[in-house]
């Protein structure tokens, strides 16, 4: 029968000599096998305790950016929702009044800016698509959480601190 | 006695049509339709003596007429020359033109800030097309934009002199379809701004048409001012019993919201009729109109995404199969989402929301 490929081996069914059917050899040579595996390099890690590096490209929770004066960088424009294949995220945008130019970037800002996290498949498209390099994805995972209320993350949840005014830390941490 | 109309021949993109004399070619054009229909910017067919500023309807004719064969010596403003017998347009089939074009969008695009993530007409603006199709990515511009003070044009318009390309259409309509215009273009050149004189509010009932005329987003609707992106909302088809406009305008809802409420256009962006201000801005509750059904939008067009026609719901079988009792996992979006909270109306405020209109933290979470 011709082959399919030039790996196929053909199996051995000679009767055992004496030495195979002794049995022990086996077992020591399988036993043999196992301890080594014991002084190997463990393939597994402490997790708590110790974390694996993430690969650069890794695409985790997101956040919100701020630039360098402290200001929201995100003004609402859609994109990120646009590119969304979950349709995970959903924002309202506000105008900025008079005395808020420190808070706000643009003259248009989201007002409300969540991220349906159970919807979310993390495929990074909301990072490539935000012209405002507002929104970027970081090197964390999702909380696991008992309630589903839980994953919507809204934006006290994913605006980084402002390394400015402290005093707006996320609340929900403290 | 009634002479037989002589009809002219013209190949445009050697494409045969027979046109009436007098015709411009951009209308030859169209008459064609499908690719060899050239841009336009400033040219509108309702309006009457628009056209031939922008230059990105340009076309090259190579030959002039029957009678008269030589090529014109320079690409010519389609939207302003009328056809001979026997012309032959090259539009998309002429590398020259092209190029050309590629220029005119560069030059519109040289004070035109680009912030179109602010930006309301963002998503249905005609320069952003433009120079999607014709641009080049990138500008050679190195020196300051010209930027104006953004002015509120009477209560419901507002203008970005900033992303004006001054096209004209907004004063060809006030001054075509309205009783009295008070605003058009002052300063000469780079200086040159859309303006009301000494400031006057334009209040007459059809003034808001020039929102819908705008190719770019210099004016814009105060009242759906940063209220929601035009591809997140649902054009519908719908008409209304009005004594002043035909009624029949397109509704861009969110759920039952009605947030922009604006005219119809045709495939070339055209207003088909021109509805009232009534209509347009105070008209915001889906009781005032009648729904005809969802407007067709072009499936090249990011207004398209999310509307998924011919879906259809599956059957809900948990409440079958328990006896008629809602299931107890399932989360009301509306318990912990702040966004479309359904004690806030965003449609019903007057002018863009602001900070105090979003209450904080109300006990949603």
């Amino acid at each position: 029968m011709q082959t399919l490929t030039n790996r196929a081996q053909q199996v051995d069914r000679r009767p055992m000599t004496f030495w195979e059917k002794l049995y022990l050899p086996a077992i020591a040579k399988g036993m043999g096998i196992t301890l080594s595996h014991i002084f190997s390099k463990k393939a597994t890690v402490n997790y708590p305790e110790e974390t694996r590096p993430f690969s650069p490209v890794f695409r985790g929770l997101h956040v919100l950016n701020r630039d360098e004066e402290g200001r929201e960088r995100c003004t609402a424009c859609g994109l990120c929702a646009v590119a969304c294949p979950a349709e995970a995220i959903t924002m309202e945008a506000a105008e900025r009044k008079e005395g808020e130019e420190h808070l706000y970037r643009e003259e248009k800002y989201a007002a409300r800016y969540e991220i349906n996290m159970l919807r979310c498949i993390f495929c990074g498209f909301c990072e490539e698509a935000c012209p405002k390099q507002a929104i970027y994805m970081t090197e964390t995972f999702a909380p696991a959480n008992y309630q589903r209320k839980g994953f919507i993350y809204g934006k006290d949840d994913l605006l980084i601190p402002d390394p400015k005014h402290p005093v707006t830390v996320n609340k929900k941490e403290q | 006695m009634a002479e037989e109309k002589k009809l002219f021949k013209v190949t445009i993109d050697n494409i045969p049509v027979e046109v009436e004399p007098g015709t411009t070619i951009l209308n030859a054009a169209r008459m064609i339709g499908g690719d060899v229909v050239p841009p336009a910017m400033c040219y509108y067919s309702k309006l009457q003596g628009s056209g031939g500023k922008c230059r990105t309807c340009l076309v090259k004719v190579s030959k002039g007429s029957d009678a008269d064969p030589r090529p014109m010596p320079k690409l010519v403003a389609s939207c302003r020359t009328t056809v001979m017998d026997g012309m032959e347009v090259a539009n998309i089939t002429s590398p020259e033109v092209l190029d050309a074009r590629k220029g005119v969008v560069e030059f519109l695009l040289l004070n035109h800030p680009l912030d179109c993530p602010v930006c309301d007409q963002a998503g249905e603006c005609d320069l952003q097309d433009l120079s999607y199709e014709h641009g080049v990515s990138s500008t050679r511009y190195e020196f300051k934009r010209r930027t104006f003070d953004k002015i509120d044009i009477g209560d419901h318009i507002k203008l970005h002199m900033t992303r004006c390309i001054l096209c004209y259409r907004c004063v060809f309509t006030a001054d075509q379809l309205t009783n009295k215009r008070e605003h058009g273009i002052l300063g000469r050149g780079d200086a040159s701004e859309i303006s009301t004189y000494i400031k006057n509010s334009l209040d007459n009932d059809f003034i808001g048409n020039v929102i819908d005329v705008c190719p770019v987003g210099a004016l814009t609707d105060r009242t759906a001012r940063f209220k929601n992106r035009v591809w997140f909302l649902k054009p519908v088809d719908a008409h209304c019993t009005c004594d002043k406009c035909s009624g029949k305008a397109v509704l861009w809802m969110r759920g039952d919201e009605i947030f922009r409420v604006t005219a119809r256009k045709d495939k070339y962006g055209e207003v088909e009729e021109f509805i009232c201000d009534t209509c347009r801005f105070e008209r915001k509750d889906a009781k005032d109109w009648v729904i005809e059904g969802p407007r067709k939008v072009s499936r090249h067009s990011v207004i398209s995404q999310g509307h998924y026609v011919g879906t259809r719901k599956p059957q809900e079988t948990i409440a079958r199969v328990m006896d008629g009792r809602a299931p107890k996992l399932l989360m009301d979006i509306h318990s912990v989402s702040e966004v479309n909270m359904p004690a806030v109306d965003l449609s019903k405020i007057d002018g863009p929301a602001h900070s105090n209109d979003f209450p904080k933290n109300n006990g949603a979470q």
